[in-house]
């Protein structure tokens, strides 16, 4: 939807782009470390009612007796200039919050899976989910002390990627390796939105919450 | 085999809470949900009632002074985000914000700002 009609604010021209990127990958993968590398890093609580976790009917107004749950999200900022803000956001590893996702991806630039070679299946889920909504994405291997190294392309045949798909080698504590798998993100992007549009309208379209996905 | 509520209840879930006092056990924004990373704006030179707003709403009217993302104003007030939404609900009907929501990727004004983006966090 447009506000600008109503905006005094945005007629100015100054209004800030804002542009989203999420973390993603499996639990203790390194996400918050990625994010605290990059930025300060601050929780953001989101809850939930737990009774019906991703219900279709919204109740407006009504007063309802239900618990809520919350879930903590990490979330940072990156000042490229003024009026134009990188804003970052760590996905809940476990797939019990996927409820969160749809939100979360919805017109989203693009996500970093964060892997680890020891337990490479810990982000197939992640994966799989931006590959079916189009959603442009680059594999960051996180390279911990201890892990065997692999060469990308092997980890890239692992995860069977599409050849575009970029796979990066980066160091979660590493600020640099970290900034370098957010350019091959944006830069990939870029280079989606350019030659694929149909996959960037997909995945800025509002996508209707699948249930029960994604299918384990 | 715990039941499916217990599935939800552990430390990872986090705490179990009653909807929230200061919103008056609402858990859903009025009107259209606001995108985590829209831009709030209080609109100036609008005599505000207090008596009609609680001070959460006067606290997000305070930090909107300069535009701030709806994800920033929780993180800043420390409010979890379906809060958030709903003190937002309440000042968009009484048209004391103005909001900006993010230009969808395929609709980015042009790619030259996301070659910017790149050049940019090539100086970080």
């Amino acid at each position: 939807m447009d506000y600008a009609a109503s905006d005094p604010v945005a007629s100015v021209g100054r209004m800030p782009v804002t542009i989203k990127i999420l973390i993603a990958g499996g639990f203790g993968v390194g996400k918050t470390t990625l994010v605290g590398s990059l930025t300060e890093i601050r929780p953001l609580r989101t809850e939930e009612p737990l009774s019906e976790p991703g219900a279709a009917v919204d109740r407006l107004d009504g007063v309802e007796r239900k618990s809520t749950t919350t879930v903590a999200l990490d979330f940072g900022r990156i000042t490229i200039r003024e009026n134009l803000v990188i804003y970052l956001f760590g996905t809940p590893g476990q797939e019990r919050f996927w409820f969160m996702w749809d939100e979360l991806a919805r017109g989203a630039l693009g996500a970093i899976v964060m892997a680890d070679t020891r337990r490479l299946a810990d982000c197939f889920p992640s994966v799989d989910y931006f590959e079916q909504r189009g959603i442009p994405f680059v594999v960051g291997v996180n390279c911990f002390d201890g892990a065997r190294r692999f060469r990308p392309e092997a980890v890239r045949s692992a995860l069977d990627l599409d050849p575009l798909v970029p796979v990066v080698l980066c160091d979660a504590r590493q600020r640099a390796t970290c900034r370098d798998a957010l350019i091959a993100l944006v830069e990939h992007a870029l280079h989606v939105l350019r030659n694929h549009p149909q996959y960037a309208s997909a995945a800025a379209a509002p996508q209707p919450a699948p249930a029960g996905e994604p299918a384990q | 085999m715990p039941s499916p509520d217990d599935h939800w209840l552990d430390e990872e879930a986090g705490p179990v809470v009653r909807p929230y006092a200061l919103i008056r056990g609402r858990t859903r924004a009025s009107g259209e949900t606001l995108d985590l990373i829209a831009i709030i704006t209080a609109v100036r030179g609008v005599q505000l009632d207090p008596s009609s707003l609680d001070p959460e709403h006067l606290e997000v009217l305070r930090l909107c002074r300069l535009p701030t993302s709806v994800a920033e104003i929780a993180a800043d007030l420390d409010l979890p985000l379906g809060v958030v939404r709903i003190l937002l609900g309440d000042l968009r009907e009484r048209s004391l914000i103005a909001i900006h929501n993010p230009i969808p990727p395929a609709r980015l004004p042009d790619v030259q700002i996301l070659k910017e983006v790149v050049d940019g966090l090539r100086r970080l």
